[in-house]
């Protein structure tokens, strides 16, 4: 299925989040997920279903004022 | 100070964006002698771009860590990305940004409150980036704020403090809420002024980060702040219309000179 990560059109075969994210390559645990705009924590990955269309925003630690 | 029952050693709180490099960054840190940093969090590329290398090098600091929501322009978003940033961040403190213009970076103040409400019920403590208004600031506080942060000038400017006939109202209105000057701030003569008119903190970031020497300037910022509390305790004079002498008149001797007296 085709769903927007971090505003990028990317083709995914996983059915949840967090395989989804193991299979895309962020190996990392200083990462923040968010679906369609809702936080999803690090524990709710696993069980989360994804969908055709959905918007997958994963944020790390960056430099701020 | 204490911020939300969290002693703080430094009134100076220190952004950590725009800097030359990682090592200056960390030596601006310690020269300043912060006790709180702010961070944030950005779009991460799947190979682990430079995000994740940063944040031990923060976490090293020592230094009391305020993620912010810099860039949200809605209370949903503002309110999402602070739960992330809870998560990844480890603490329930949260620099509370809603922008309303995108020009002139200004609060949103009616978005502020109401992600304020909804953070502060999920157990947040919230640093609102306000205005100088004294009625959201009042909002602010029964939404469960319990520290306000009124913008100096717009993000960025480095133009000092804008309003302060304002500032000084809403530093006498709020007599014993922690008040800490957000933004705006470009030299350390106007955080120290900000400090003699006893607001509790200054947090900066553009005026270190981008000054021809980022740790000389960190630390000239942490001197000011310090300066500018200490003649906050010590108690300004009140200034006069007109002028008097500081040395004694009695006792002048009187050379027949001519002098008008």
């Amino acid at each position: 299925m085709r769903i927007d990560l971090n505003g990028i059109p990317t083709e995914v075969a996983a059915a949840n989040l967090g395989d989804a994210l193991m299979a895309l390559g962020y190996g990392s645990t200083a990462l923040a997920t968010a679906l369609n705009g809702v936080f999803i924590p690090a524990a709710g990955r696993a069980t989360t279903l994804l969908h055709e269309g959905d918007r997958v925003e994963v944020l790390a630690p960056m430099q701020g004022g | 100070m204490r911020l939300y029952d969290v002693e703080i050693s430094s009134r100076l709180l220190l952004g950590t964006a725009q800097y030359p490099s990682p090592l200056v960054l960390t030596d601006a840190i310690a020269a300043s002698g912060c006790g709180v940093i702010t961070v944030s969090l950005r779009r991460e590329t799947a190979n682990g771009g430079g995000g994740n290398g940063f944040w031990p090098l923060l976490q090293a600091t020592g230094a009391h860590i305020l993620p912010n929501t810099a860039g949200c322009h809605s209370a949903r978003e503002a309110i999402t990305t602070a739960q992330m940033a809870r998560e990844v961040f480890g603490t329930n403190w949260i620099k509370l940004e809603v922008i309303g213009n995108a020009d002139t970076l200004q609060p949103d103040p009616f978005a502020l409150v109401e992600a304020a409400r909804v953070l502060c019920a999920d157990g947040f403590a919230v640093f609102p980036y306000t205005t100088e208004d004294l009625i959201v600031a009042e909002r602010l506080l029964d939404a469960g704020c319990r520290v306000l942060m009124p913008w100096g000038a717009p993000i960025g400017s480095g133009r000092g403090l804008r309003h302060v006939d304002a500032l000084t109202a809403m530093r006498g209105h709020f007599n014993g809420v922690p008040l800490i000057i957000d933004a705006g701030i470009g030299a350390p003569s106007q955080a120290a002024q900000a400090m003699e008119m006893g607001f509790d903190a200054v947090l900066l970031n553009t005026a270190v980060a981008k000054a021809g020497d980022p740790v000389a300037m960190a630390q000239a910022f942490g001197q000011a702040v310090a300066a500018g509390r200490l003649a906050f305790e010590a108690g300004l004079m009140p200034p006069r219309d007109m002028a008097v002498p500081s040395t004694p008149v009695l006792g002048m001797a009187d050379l027949g000179l001519g002098g008008v007296r």
